[in-house]
């Protein structure tokens, strides 16, 4: 069943760290100034994050987690639950998060795993963490989510490069007695998983002599097959094609109206994609957060991340309605409405 | 509807076009300002002004935009 709802469970924090290093996509000189300006207009992605070398996803999650268990003033063996999700984990074995849970200090009863999704990763995540917080009464737990990508682009690759950005985020979650509910639509469709893909370097394809080596795909598009390969205009027809009416039926199941909600906060894949998903659900410009202009597309973390740079000071302040809705690599895709409520929501931390 | 709109439709999305550039029957793809990121360009616009949803594969079985715009009576 991929629609349920989940009750009791609420988000009491949020925090974001990216790395400090920026790179415009002004200065990108693969491309001619009119494939630039062309670039920034539709993407909307005018610069992006880059994490210096040896800077891993974990190690921003780490930062953004510190910060937001001293704001929230929460006892580490009060933490029950720690999930990271990523695309980017630091080894192939063991599981980041159970490295984090000790790097943090939390107590030996945590359970920590993985989940390996990309953009839809932040609402499966929360659906999981909450899902196991109900049933096992556990009180607090971590949801870590985020990326380095940008060490598995190539420069030469219009396609990808000049679109993704690295972040890594942290949710602070509590069991709460109101009844408060999260509503969930969840979706897969593996018969698209060429759409975006790292071929090389897994179980399937190991790495071999040529994984390294750049190849011309297109005009402007070279990479080696350890690089993201992005196929966008598949990914573009899935996106304007699923995401609409998996957003309709989520509201129709909660008995909400595109009136009813806040802020509709999208991954942030790039611009074009999501006015025209705003524009087939009538949504007003304003309800839809960008944080794409300054970030990039951050894989799993677009979602947090646009509430923390575009949302802070609200979220911080009152009670917000939010449908938060993630869609991308797999295919995967996956929605869910939930109210935040003066959250601990810190200024973004830039290492 | 109509052919001509169409074709004018398809000329206000790219920039720094003179009217008249484009026409139904020439390879659209062979003007001077002509980029890849033009095909998300627009699969967005015929989906917003027709409802209709085109393929990668779609465009590139079209040369022409008379082509395209078949393309989207079919699918409409």
């Amino acid at each position: 069943m991929s629609s349920f709802s989940i009750s009791n469970v609420k988000i009491s924090g949020i925090a974001a760290c990216v790395p400090k290093q920026k790179e415009s996509n002004h200065d990108y000189d693969w491309i001619t100034e009119n494939e630039r300006n062309l670039l920034i207009k539709t993407t909307g992605i005018e610069e992006r994050r880059i994490a210096e070398k040896g800077v891993v996803t974990s190690d921003l999650c780490y930062t953004a987690s510190e910060k937001l268990i001293s704001e929230l003033d929460w006892d580490k063996s009060d933490i029950g639950i720690l999930i990271f999700i990523s695309q980017s984990r630091d080894y192939f074995l063991p599981a980041t998060s159970i490295i984090l849970q000790d790097k943090l200090g939390l107590k030996q009863s945590t359970m920590a795993f993985d989940i390996s999704l990309g953009c839809s990763g932040y609402v499966y995540g929360l659906s999981v963490i909450s899902s196991l917080m109900q049933t096992t009464q556990t009180k607090k737990a971590l949801l870590m989510v985020g990326d380095v990508s940008s060490t598995s682009l190539n420069k030469r690759d219009k396609s990808t490069y000049p679109l993704f950005g690295d972040a890594g985020t942290v949710t602070a979650l509590e069991l709460n007695s109101n009844k408060i509910e999260m509503s969930f639509d969840l979706h897969s469709d593996g018969s698209g998983y060429e759409a975006i893909i790292i071929p090389d370097g897994g179980m399937r394809n190991p790495i071999k002599n040529d994984s390294y080596t750049d190849i011309e795909i297109d005009k402007g598009v070279w990479r080696c097959p350890r690089n993201l390969s992005l196929n966008g205009l598949d990914v573009f027809t899935f996106s304007i094609t699923k995401i609409h009416p998996h957003i309709i039926k989520l509201l129709d199941n909660s008995s909400k109206s595109v009136d009813g909600i806040d802020y509709f906060v999208f991954h942030q894949a790039n611009k074009l994609i999501l006015n025209t998903i705003r524009k087939k659900l009538k949504i007003e410009e304003e309800k839809v957060p960008l944080s794409l202009q300054k970030y990039g597309n951050t894989s799993s973390a677009s979602i947090p991340l646009t509430i923390v740079t575009e949302l802070n000071k609200e979220a911080s302040s009152k009670k917000l309605s939010l449908l938060l809705c993630g869609f991308g690599v797999g295919l995967s895709w996956g929605s869910v409405i939930l109210e935040l409520d003066n959250i601990c929501c810190p200024k973004i931390i830039e290492v | 509807m109509s052919l001509d709109v169409f074709v004018k439709q398809v000329e206000e999305e790219i920039e720094d076009l003179e009217p008249g550039t484009l026409t139904a029957d020439k390879d659209y793809r062979e003007i001077e300002q002509w980029s890849s990121m033009y095909a998300l360009i627009l699969i967005a616009m015929i989906d917003t002004e027709y409802d209709v949803t085109i393929s990668g594969e779609d465009l590139k079985n079209c040369i022409t935009l008379r082509d395209l715009y078949t393309t989207v009576l079919r699918k409409k």
